[in-house]
């Protein structure tokens, strides 16, 4: 009877065919049109590690190096291997208590898993680093990873370097593309910022075979898919540390900024922005404790005032406005003035320091004495020039010298954040003075001796002279001559820097003229009793007014005189004439460079200056009130004593004065382009007033002083 | 020919190809324990033979199961019907017997612990018994698998070890004993009963798809469309109507209380999980009776389809061309669970890819097309219900686990053939497919 069935088995295999076919389709689409799964594999077994090569050196022009790297030891955990740890000693050893010790492990937890390394205390000091290999074994999941960190063995030049710190969650949206990961250092200010894709190098990445738990098995496939770390590259700059470390200490106690070029390159020389603070202060684990304390000192250590300082020139602008009179045709060198100490031809008398008859006989003995009277009139003419036709025709032709000469523009340094100053703009008149028509050169006379709304920053001032030194020309200034390995990319972002700047077709024997009466000024006028041993050098003076306070002192020069090299300008805050404090700072600076050692007699001029205390009032004020130990001055070239600086309590023999209501509107006016608790950090300043109640107090305050006024 | 001569010469009728096939599968089997043990730190040519691995065990096994085949070979083939009754019977005292002497192995309490650290499953066993005795029925001359009555008496025979795996929460061992069907359904089972099967396995996954509603709308929308469009027939006989009526009953119970009673009273809380999740649903573990009174609540906090998740990663990670012997990074990585026993097509399907899984596929296809054949050139019944069963094992296992790997089957732990790690399960299709064999060798002489 069965016999009756055999055609079943025929069914019996078309239903295991049909099953089959069900399976191979399905395999069909896993294996052959299904990419994620391997995604997903690799996502699941491939650990990728990156491996951090050590940053770029920065040189200075004697190859001593900027900064360095130095190793610096994490103690770090995997949360869940560390079972059976003696917190106790690791409490003792890390000065914790248990309920730290509990809070730390949750943020590790939290931010890197339980299965991934975290840090529990980073930048271990040589003690603690010595004190945890030892008693290692006792806490298992524990261990010592080794990090590179910036060291400065010069502890100087804090604003031009920058400084390094870990990337937080802006950075990583702004920087998307660039493979940083959280957890990643990146340069965050000056040099290490804008040079980051040269100095940071090229991260290698290490591929492990990692398990269901999350353990590491072994490299991948042997290693062949894994990237090196190609170390970052050097950077070499025209710095000198020497001359830098100078200019630093002669700024001590004031506030102001230094800046020299080398006006045959542009390279800088010294760049030095005062107050300051010790570069070491912001690596490792100094730097927890320092940067909300710099970030909210009032005198604003961080600010760079060589590029962000806008400041008006005073009498330092007059050899480049003695230079459009020149060029167009208005004056010749023989061309005087008869001032009596007063320029009244604008009604409302302007006062000039000089009263004796025949100081502005000539131009060079008008630059020399520093005639008001005459470069008020020269002003006046270039605007008033009849081949201009009317005054805003006149001054837009003024306005366009000047931003050839570099002012009020971006001259494109190789730092981040550089402020244009101001060359104010037809626009900002007209809507004062209600519309073209209504003013003239008397409206804004004062622009001719570098005052009414003329501001520049000290690098402009400097660049400004290396224009006049070269008679003609000029070398975007920059730190960074040439990139170790220099390959296409690098040449293009150095090649602005190699390119002469030849804005404006001035004649060279205007410029001889000029730099006889700049040299004049070193001869027998006002800078006459500063000098540099071995050259002659061309310099200006000035003694710029501040609604704010007293006179800022300014001085710019350049020396030798007929082979210039270097190119300075100084500006120190409030200080009075510019003869008396930023003429000496600025002389020893050259002679320093320029000699490449200091004569007895300057070094005790060093000392004197360095001690010279022209801090404003206001600040002095805001320090004893505000209980703060003075830790930003003096920099002192001395690591060991560095703990010391922190610690140490303000030495002033001023007793609480009542701030003039002057300097403090001053303060106050400054503090507008940044504000004094800069938001960008706040996070991190927050954190720290958790710490430490004394700051938040000290916040509160400033402000307070600020509101009072 | 006499018996005697067969005995010397045991090779001879035997069929070789299905023999030369039993060993490439195993030999694949040892291949693929290996490179799920596989450990790039570890010296593995000592481990291969020191008994401390599972693929050296596997070994072991294979060489063991080589002497039981021999020995199945060599004794005569009518000891297979005669010992059929009493081996069932044996059988299922020694399931009976797991309840008191059990040991609990991954949540099953079906193992009984023997000598030498091995354990014995009885219901594994159970599976060629109850082939025997199956054949022995249909094959005796007072039986005919026309009528009802038989297949009752069949399917209570199948029923019982089945029931005792269920008991013994084995739920893939008691699955398998469906595989019966087959054998079955060949020697005279209506294909009605194939269709109802069918029907219900639908409705069953209809239920789970569809809200009950909407469901017990279409059935009756079905039902009545059926009565309308056969209005004229069921004037002339009023029986239809009724049989489309009882029938529309029968569904709609279904749907309402026979699948929820199924997947809260008679499924654990973890098997109705695994179902729904195929579906991409969730389950309510709340509602199962049984979990409310055991322990196993916590175990379903772990997101239960994470094994064929990490599965289907594992073999569509594999490609067109595999990742090659010994590369394959979720295997390296351990991240299949169970990868030496029920995933071991997962080692598989990344190492070598489609490419690999596609031949595999097709080596099992024709090893069963192959017993099929044997099973159809068998002169006694007793042989092709036997061989019939066998081929029903064999499918069964293949398709469940290997559509259980790829996400088109709930978990079920029952292993791969030949392939997966485990000397029980090797003895039993050994001992399966050589008892096939044996008989075959005779098939000319005997007619039983």
């Amino acid at each position: 009877m069965s016999m009756y069935n055999s055609n079943r088995g025929g069914i019996i295999q078309i239903i295991i065919g049909v099953i089959f076919f069900f399976i191979i389709a399905q395999l069909i689409s896993l294996q052959i049109f299904s990419s994620k799964y391997v995604l997903a594999a690799n996502n699941n077994a491939i650990f990728r590690k990156i491996i951090y090569p050590d940053r770029g050196i920065i040189y200075d022009r004697k190859k001593r190096a900027l900064l360095e790297n130095t190793i610096s030891y994490d103690l770090v955990v995997i949360p869940n291997e560390a079972k059976g740890v003696d917190t106790a000693t690791l409490c003792a050893i890390l000065k914790i208590d248990k309920a730290a010790y509990t809070k730390r492990m949750v943020e590790v937890i939290v931010k890197n898993s339980r299965v991934k390394i975290g840090v529990f205390e980073p930048f271990l000091s040589a003690e603690l680093y010595a004190q945890l290999t030892e008693n290692l074994y006792r806490f298992p999941g524990f261990s010592l990873s080794e990090r590179s960190i910036r060291s400065y063995p010069y502890n100087t030049a804090a604003h031009v370097l920058g400084y390094v710190a870990e990337v937080d969650v802006n950075f990583l949206q702004k920087h998307g593309e660039e493979g940083y990961e959280m957890g990643d250092y990146a340069g965050m200010t000056g040099l290490e910022k804008q040079y980051e894709s040269i100095l940071m190098g090229q991260r290698g990445v290490k591929r492990y075979l990692r398990d269901n738990k999350g353990k590491i098995q072994g490299a991948f496939e042997k290693g062949q898919f894994d990237t090196l770390a190609i170390a970052g590259r050097n950077l070499y700059t025209s710095m000198d540390v020497e001359v830098q470390q100078l200019a630093e200490k002669l700024l001590q106690h004031k506030i102001g900024s230094v800046v020299a070029l080398n006006p045959k390159t542009g390279s800088v020389i010294a760049m030095a922005s005062s107050p300051g603070y010790n570069p070491n202060l912001l690596t490792g684990n100094q730097r927890r404790k320092t940067i909300g304390r710099l970030l909210t000192d009032t005198a604003r250590p961080i600010y760079n005032r060589a590029i962000k300082g806008q400041y008006p020139p005073g009498s330092t602008f007059k050899p480049l406005g003695a230079l459009i009179a020149l060029d167009e045709g208005l004056i010749t060198p023989s061309f005087g003035y008869n001032c009596f100490g007063l320029y009244t031809s604008c009604g409302d008398p302007r006062k000039c320091e000089h009263h004796n008859a025949g100081h502005a006989a000539n131009l060079q003995l008008a630059l020399a004495n520093s005639c008001n009277s005459y470069f008020l009139q020269v002003f006046r003419m270039a605007i008033d020039n009849p081949k201009y036709h009317n005054a805003k025709l006149g001054y837009l032709k003024w306005k366009e010298y000047m931003n050839s000469f570099g002012l009020g523009r971006k001259l494109g340094i190789d730092l981040p954040s550089e402020n244009r100053a101001n060359i104010p703009d037809t626009a900002q008149y007209n809507k004062d003075f209600g519309g073209a028509k209504y003013w003239n050169s008397c409206y804004m006379l004062t622009l001719g001796i570098g005052q009414d709304r003329m501001t520049s920053t000290p690098l402009q001032l400097a660049n400004a002279m290396a224009f006049i030194a070269n008679k003609g020309y000029y070398y975007t200034p920059h730190f960074i001559d040439s990139v170790e390995e220099e390959d296409d990319r690098d040449k293009e972002l150095l090649v602005n820097f190699r390119t002469k700047q030849e804005v404006t077709k001035i004649p060279t024997e205007y410029f001889d003229i000029i730099k006889e009466g700049m040299h004049g000024v070193t001869v027998f006028g006002t800078a006459a009793f500063i000098k540099v041993p071995g050259h002659e050098f061309c310099a200006k003076t000035g003694t710029a007014q501040n609604p704010h306070g007293k006179n800022h002192s300014l001085f710019v020069c350049f020396a030798p005189k007929d082979n210039p090299t270097i190119a300075v300008a100084v500006v120190v805050e409030n200080a009075g004439f510019g003869a008396t404090w930023a003429g000496p700072i600025a002389g020893l600076v050259m002679e320093k460079y320029l000699n490449d050692t200091l004569t007895k007699e300057s070094k005790t001029k060093v000392d004197y200056l360095s001690n010279v205390d022209l801090m404003p009032a206001a600040i002095k004020q805001w320090y004893v009130q505000n209980n703060k130990t003075e830790m930003l001055t003096p920099i002192e070239y001395n690591n060991d004593e560095l703990a010391d600086i922190w610690d140490m309590e303000m030495v002033s023999e001023v007793a609480p004065i009542k701030p003039k209501v002057d300097t403090l509107k001053k303060m106050d006016t400054l503090t507008k382009p940044i504000p004094p608790a800069a938001p960008v950090p706040k996070t991190k300043s927050s954190k720290e007033n958790a710490l430490n109640p004394k700051l938040k107090k000290k916040k509160v305050n400033s402000k307070l002083t600020n509101v009072s006024i | 020919m006499s018996a005697s001569s067969n005995n010397n010469n045991f090779s001879k009728g035997t069929d070789l190809a299905v023999i030369v096939l039993y060993l490439i599968m195993v030999a694949i089997g040892i291949m693929c324990v290996f490179m799920v043990e596989y450990n790039p730190n570890l010296d593995w040519s000592n481990s291969f033979l020191t008994a401390k691995t599972n693929y050296s065990k596997q070994i072991y096994f294979a060489i063991f199961c080589a002497f039981v085949a021999i020995f199945i070979l060599l004794i005569d083939s009518k000891l297979f019907t005669a010992l059929a009754n009493i081996s069932y019977v044996l059988g299922i005292l020694l399931m009976l017997a797991t309840f008191v002497l059990g040991k609990n192995i991954n949540g099953s309490k079906s193992w009984i612990p023997i000598a030498g650290g091995f354990n014995l499953q009885p219901a594994e066993l159970c599976k060629i018994f109850t082939a025997l005795i199956l054949a022995k029925f249909i094959s005796k001359p007072e039986t005919d698998f026309t009528k009802l009555k038989s297949h009752i008496i069949a399917g209570f025979m199948i029923a019982l070890p089945a029931v005792l795996s269920i008991m013994q929460h084995e739920m893939g061992l008691a699955l398998v004993y469906s595989a019966f069907i087959f054998a079955m359904y060949r020697e005279g089972l209506p294909p009605v009963i194939l269709v109802i099967l069918l029907s219900f396995a639908i409705l069953v996954i209809a239920t789970l798809l569809l809200e009950p509603s909407t469901l017990a709308i279409i059935i009756t929308a079905i039902a009545g469309l059926v009565i309308a469009n056969m209005i004229k027939r069921f004037k002339r006989n009023k029986n239809n109507i009724i049989m489309v009526i009882a029938i529309w009953a029968m569904c709609f119970g279904t749907v309402r209380f026979a699948v929820p009673y199924i997947f809260n009273n008679v499924f654990e809380c973890y098997q109705s999980t695994r179902i729904y999740s195929m579906i991409g649903k969730e389950y309510d573990c709340s509602l199962n009776k049984k979990s409310a009174s055991s322990t196993t609540l916590k175990k379903s906090k772990k997101p239960d389809d994470y094994n064929v998740k990490q599965s289907k990663i594992a073999i569509g990670s594999g490609g067109f061309w595999g990742r090659g012997f010994l590369k394959g990074t979720q295997t390296r990585g351990k991240y299949v669970p169970e990868q030496h026993t029920d995933f071991i097509f997962t080692s598989l399907g990344e190492a070598f890819g489609f490419v690999g899984t596609f031949t595999f596929l097709a080596l099992y296809l024709f090893f069963l097309f192959r017993l099929i054949r044997i099973a159809e050139r068998q002169r006694s019944t007793f042989s092709r219900v036997y061989a019939y069963s066998v081929v029903g094992i064999f499918f069964f296992h293949i398709a469940v686990n290997i559509c259980m790997t790829i996400g088109l089957f709930p978990v079920v732990g029952i292993p791969l053939p030949l392939i997966s790690y485990g000397g029980s399960s090797l003895l039993t299709f050994t001992t399966l497919l050589f008892i096939l064999l044996r008989l075959d060798a005779d098939r000319q002489m005997v007619l039983r």
